[in-house]
């Protein structure tokens, strides 16, 4: 099956200098750094974009404004914006995204994640899979699947 | 032609083209050493060859030239007569034609070419003709590349060493070529025809000779390649880059002035291109052309040009809108800043090549552009700096370039911009220089609706170019400065009134924009050269005055008080550079009185940090360091007769100045020379203090100035020369306390010293004492190690009883003498071998520590100074590798071993707490362990290079490898866990302190040892610095390919131990670099480490969550590499 590219032609946006904390200069060997939303940006931004060589920061799907979270409830929120409504690897992106935040924090956080209310053509479809939690794993058993997320996901060990 | 036979199979061995190419290169090499040992004549060879070189089967027939030809190249060296060279060249000459066997022919050409005059090279008329068969027969562009290349190595030699042959092949010579060059690609071979092109435009200069009627041709062939682009990577092995090749190919542009009809609208054109590397290259192109060819070619394009450069400059002008950034070149590495840089580059050349007086000049072009024009008015009427766009800066910027450019070219471009916009600009400012009298009334004005900042802004370009100017320019003329034109005239007239208007702009600054180009004003005018200067002798004075008060007065304002600073220091080094002594004396009045005179008052209007830094900032101009150093000196001594007295501020005092002293100042004395005298008169100076108090006030020991004080002296100390150092000692010897001399003069007696260890507990030594012997034992420990000691028992004793009391510095001071003891003693005056010397040290403290083995928990603290004091020695001699630290070594061994007053096991201690852990276990034991630190580490206060110790290389490697399996059989053998503890600890400090490599060979025996001791370790919280070094260790072994396979032995426990470590609480990076190990870890073989596989993980999801964050991070790696 040959099929031409969703969005042949993205807009590629300027990666933003990676915002270097500001280190105390005494530093409490037992203070606690929660875990907040750059962490979290900093995570998934380097997430290759499926069908692009551009990571999902260049694309703006992510956004350090679009992501919540909450330490003390363990709580994280991620809305990402795909850069076409009807693009089908809206859900494939989820998916990369939830693989990300699985990997990377610790079990207990709960982890949601949404399209954008707008701007998907199938939005509730789309949230629905992407939070269930059968289906996820499901899409995890499949080696094809699994591979193109991994692949996605390389870029982001570095 | 003695063995005829063997040299012929060389041949035949050649010819065969079955054969190995080593082989053939071989046989090649053979024949040419034969015939250059004359064991051969080229004739002979060549008769011989007859079959070959004529074969009419083509490969046969091309090997046999190639091999002549080979042969050839290897005998550059050989002479030859002319009759044989000329026949040769006949005989290539001929085979160009033969295009099968060309490769030989060619070589044989290029070889016979590259012959010089002394060996027998080619005649004149057989080059001549061996062009003419090149062109005739040689199709170069349907050859394979490296043909092509030997084809185009031929030309070049052709056209480098005959000119006056080829010249006279005219049109078919330079037709010849560009065919020959047409179309070519390969970079190597581009790079021989863009010198090619470049050689053939220097032959033929004649506008209406080939040259010039094949022009167009050959420009049309190169500027195909215009911009340059060049997609090879640099691993491709051809060594050539895009530079290389661009700058190639401009040699060639800029040959020949006869391109020029041809490469200036070409580059115009690929100027307004979007490409910024294609806007790069023509501009270096053009700025190359604009040099190398005549001027009154290019000038009917200056039109043009000029538009061209105008639109890039203004366009492209470098953002200078943030602060950070202003002045400094933040990142100037960007391609629009080099387009920037490089338009302003053929500008200068455009200017100052297109320059003529009584015609239309380049200049101006520039100068009456109305574009210039109401750009200079719109930029000059912005009121303030902060409301304005970016976009208008930039204009401003690249219109303060321009005309900075422009007048820095000549004299009289100078006058002319100056005649064009100086007054203008002092117009808009308020600085008029006709009417003196209403100063005030339009200074006033501008203050109250804020200076202009675009018109101040240029003026200060203007001004610094115009310094620049006068600079650069050789000649001087007096005349140029009177003419009343002149912009030297013009500025004098008006400096006054600048002067004054930059200093009210100072006075109520807007914005640090304004105070820069104020303060930069200022500088600039006050470091014009003394002849073309153009301000007064009472107006530089009013310079040095208004930048002295900000110094002394607006302290608050950081950024003009450091602006200020920086351009006093400036016209300071201005001075020393141009040796005006008129300037020095006011500067010396001005400057330097009232920085020095700051430095002893206590005003409190600025603070003394920020004095220290001005003073030290001042003392980097050599002319007044020495001034600065006695102000230095007197205040120092002044602080501490004051402490000396009990005032407390002046401690506080003291500190920094004398670090600012040892610090900064100190080191510039030694590149001016006179450190010597300096530092005796301070070192003197200071114990002059000390002997003249008799008895400190206030009770305090002021432990913070002791140090200071001491760290000081060690550096005057270390600084000075032997003699000078012999002086110190001396008076500090003549200023001990006498008391001490009568008590115990007498080498060692027990009893005296058993009755002085009951002393000291009892009496403390009074304060003053303690800063003597401190202060003594810091002379002790920077001194040379040819500086003669005086009384060396006496010393050793004193040194002795001090470290017994537990003073550290004299164990220090110890230390430095038994390192630099004399190797020679018949030599020195001392009387004293070193062996002689240990021995007295050790009896005096063995006997102390043999008879404290009866009462170890009565006196800890005495055994601590014991272990500590053998510790520094031992250092001593390990650092220069003497016997006896064996001794030391082994007797602290003992004491890691004897410890018996252990029953808490470790578990116990940690539960107890810190202070139980500490004090429960054998304390004797753990300094023992501590002392290996002492005798591995690097150490700031002695023995390092600084303060002359004599250090033998490798020394510690050396110590390792001999103590190594010591601890590891002493590891063991011991048995109770505690003592292990102490015995891990002493373990861990070896191998931590010991560099990498050396430990990461011996691997194989540490390994497990490693792994236990991190494990025992970790138990006690007070170990966490130590467990962080050994898991750098683990972290250097695993590095290691060797060290790969000896972890992987051990990979069971070493992986349940950083496992363990993951969690470790104290301190944030042993988890980290746990977790580094363990993705070093998994890098080893997959089958051995698979097992440990969900163990890894499990831990590692845990430290998900941790704390810090970096750890985190980590986490993440670490759990995807697994």
């Amino acid at each position: 099956m040959v099929v031409g590219l969703l969005n042949a032609n993205p807009i590629v946006y300027k990666k933003k200098e990676r915002r270097a904390r500001n280190v105390p200069t005494v530093i409490d060997e037992y203070a606690v750094e929660p875990i907040d939303e750059q962490e979290i940006f900093d995570y998934i931004r380097d997430i290759k974009d499926p069908e692009h060589p551009y990571s999902l920061e260049e694309l703006k799907v992510v956004t350090e404004d679009s992501i919540e979270a909450n330490d003390k409830q363990s709580y994280v929120r991620v809305t990402f914006t795909p850069t076409i409504e009807h693009c089908s690897m809206a859900t494939l992106i989820g998916l990369c995204l939830r693989v990300k935040l699985m990997r990377s924090l610790p079990s207990r956080y709960k982890v949601d994640i949404r399209v954008a209310p707008g701007r998907h053509a199938t939005e509730a479809e789309v949230n629905k899979q992407l939070n269930d939690k059968e289906r996820v794993a499901a899409a995890l058993e499949n080696p094809n699947l699994l591979e193109l997320v991994d692949s996605c996901l390389e870029s982001t060990y570095a | 032609m003695e063995k005829p036979n063997s040299w012929i199979a060389h041949v035949e061995a050649f010819v065969d083209s079955a054969r190995a190419s080593n082989q053939q290169a071989a046989s090649v090499d053979a024949i040419a050493v034969l015939v250059h040992e004359d064991l051969l004549t080229l004739e002979g060879l060549v008769r011989e060859m007859e079959q070959y070189l004529t074969a009419s089967d083509h490969v046969i027939r091309a090997r046999g030239i190639l091999l002549l030809s080979e042969v050839l190249s290897r005998l550059l060296e050989k002479p030859l007569d002319s009759r044989t060279v000329s026949s040769l060249v006949e005989f290539f000459t001929s085979k160009l034609e033969d295009w099968q066997a060309l490769r030989g022919a060619l070589i044989g050409c290029l070889a016979l070419l590259k012959r010089t005059k002394k060996f027998g090279m080619v005649e004149s008329n057989d080059a001549k003709s061996l062009a003419e068969s090149f062109l005739r027969n040689v199709q170069v562009q349907s050859l394979a590349v490296r043909d092509r290349k030997l084809c185009f190595e031929v030309i070049q030699r052709l056209l480098d060493v005959y000119p006056q042959a080829v010249v006279e092949l005219g049109d078919d010579l330079v037709y010849g070529i560009c065919e020959a060059i047409d179309e070519e690609k390969d970079p190597r071979c581009l790079m021989l025809t863009f010198s090619l092109v470049g050689t053939l435009g220097r032959l033929f200069p004649d506008p209406s000779g080939p040259m010039g009627n094949f022009s167009s041709d050959v420009f049309d062939i190169l500027s195909r390649y215009f911009p340059i682009y060049f997609t090879h990577s640099k691993g491709d092995g051809l060594d050539i880059t895009r530079d290389d090749l661009s700058k190639a190919l401009m040699d060639a542009f800029s040959s020949s002035p006869l391109f020029e009809p041809f490469v200036i609208p070409l580059l115009l054109e690929k100027l307004s291109s979007s490409l910024p590397s294609a806007k790069l290259d023509s501009l270096k192109y053009l700025n190359s052309c604009l040099r190398h060819y005549e001027a009154d070619k290019v000038v009917k394009h200056s039109q043009v040009i000029w538009s061209n450069l105008k639109d890039v400059i203004f366009n492209l002008s470098p953002h200078r809108s943030s602060l950070s950034t202003y002045g400094s070149n933040g990142d100037m590495d960007s391609e629009v800043n080099q387009i920037a840089d490089e338009a302003l580059n053929c500008l200068q050349t455009a200017i100052s090549h297109l320059n003529f007086p009584d015609q239309d000049s380049f200049l101006c072009l520039i100068i009456d552009d109305e574009d210039i024009g109401t750009r200079f008015w719109s930029v000059t009427s912005i009121k303030k700096y902060s409301g304005t766009s970016t976009e208008i800066h930039c204009q401003l910027s690249a219109l303060g370039s321009i005309l900075s450019i422009a007048s820095k070219v000549s004299i009289y471009c100078c006058t002319k911009v100056f005649q064009k916009f100086f007054s203008c600009l002092m117009d808009i400012l308020g600085v008029s220089g006709k009417h003196p009298s209403k100063l005030c009334v339009t200074d006033h004005n501008t203050c109250s609706d804020g200076l202009n900042f675009g018109a101040l802004y240029l003026s200060m370009e203007l001004l610094t170019s115009c310094r620049e100017l006068t600079l650069s320019s050789k000649e001087f003329s007096p005349e140029v400065i009177s003419e009343p034109r002149s912009s030297f005239y013009v500025l004098k007239n008006i400096s006054r009134e600048l002067c004054d208007a930059l200093g009210s702009i100072l006075e109520t600054p807007e914005s640090e924009e304004h105070v820069y180009c104020a303060v930069k004003g200022l500088q600039v005018l006050a470091t014009f050269p003394e002849i073309y200067s153009p301000v007064s002798e009472a107006t530089y004075e009013d310079i040095l005055v208004m930048l002295m008060s900000i110094i002394a007065r607006r302290s608050k304002e950081t950024y003009l008080w450091e602006l200020s600073l920086k351009a006093l220091v400036q016209i300071g080094l201005w001075i020393e550079n141009a040796h005006d002594s008129a300037k020095a004396t006011s500067y010396n009045k001005l400057v330097i009185q009232r920085i020095v005179s700051m430095l002893q008052s206590n005003d409190s209007t600025i603070s003394l940090s920020l004095k220290l830094v001005a003073i030290s900032e001042i003392s980097s101009i050599g002319l007044y360091l020495l001034r600065i150093v006695q102000a230095f000196e007197e205040a120092i001594v002044s602080n501490l007769r004051a402490c000396f007295e009990g005032n407390l501020k002046s401690s506080d005092v003291l500190v920094p100045l004398l670090q600012c002293y040892s610090n900064q100042v100190l080191p510039r004395c030694h590149t001016c020379g006179n450190f010597n005298d300096i530092a005796v008169q301070v070192a003197v100076s200071i114990w002059n203090q000390i002997e003249n108090v008799a008895v400190f006030r206030s009770s305090i020991l002021m432990k913070d100035v002791l140090d200071q004080v001491m760290m000081t002296m060690k550096h005057l100390v270390a600084g000075c020369t032997e003699e000078s150092q012999f002086l110190i000692l001396q008076k500090a010897y003549g200023s001990l306390p006498k008391t001490f001399f009568i008590a115990e003069p007498l080498p060692c007696a027990l009893s005296q010293l058993e009755g002085l260890q009951c002393i000291q507990d009892t009496t403390l030594m009074s304060c003053r004492d303690e800063w003597i012997f401190s202060l003594f034992g810091s002379v002790v420990i920077a001194l040379r190690p040819q500086t003669p000691l005086v009384n060396v028992k006496i010393l050793l004793n004193l040194f002795v009883v001090l470290l017994l009391k537990g003073n550290m510095l004299a164990a220090q001071a110890l230390a430095s003498m038994v390192n630099k003891w004399p190797a020679d003693v018949n030599k020195s005056e001392i009387s004293y071998s070193l062996d002689q010397a240990i021995e007295e040290i050790l009896k005096s403290c063995l006997w102390t520590s043999e008879s404290s083995s009866n009462f170890i928990d009565r006196d800890s603290c005495f055994h601590k100074n014991v272990v500590l004091g053998l510790a520094w020695i031992g250092k001593g001699l390990l650092m220069r590798g003497h016997e006896k630290l064996k001794e030391i070594a082994m007797l602290l061994l003992k004491c890691l071993v004897a410890g018996k007053y252990v029953d808490i096991t470790p578990f116990q201690q940690h539960e107890n707490g810190k202070d139980a852990g500490q004090d429960a276990s054998s304390p004797l034991a753990t300094f023992a362990a501590d002392a290996f630190h002492v005798f591995l580490s690097d150490s700031e206060d002695c023995l390092n290079k600084k303060f002359h110790a004599t250090i033998r290389p490798l020394y510690k490697q050396r110590f390792f490898s001999s103590m190594l399996p010591i601890l590891l059989s002493s590891i063991k053998e011991s048995d109770p866990s505690s003592k292990k503890v102490v015995l891990y600890r002493a373990f861990g400090h070896v191998i931590s302190d010991t560099p990498l490599a050396a430990v990461v060979g011996e691997a194989k025996k540490i390994v497990p040892t490693l792994a236990d001791a991190l494990a025992m370790l970790s138990l006690d919280i007070l170990n966490k610095d130590l467990i962080y070094s050994l898991l750098l260790v683990v972290s250097g072994i695993l590095m290691d390919n060797n060290g790969k396979a000896i972890v992987l032995e051990n990979v069971h426990t070493i992986i349940s131990l950083l496992i363990k470590l993951i969690s470790y609480p104290h301190l944030m990076i042993v988890r980290e670099t746990a977790i580094q190990c363990l993705v070093a870890i998994s890098a080893l073989p997959y089958a051995r480490i698979y097992p440990y596989r969900p163990q890894v993980l499990r831990a590692v999801s845990t430290a998900l969550d941790d704390r810090k964050r970096v750890v985190r991070q980590e986490a993440v790696r670490c759990r995807q590499a697994w």
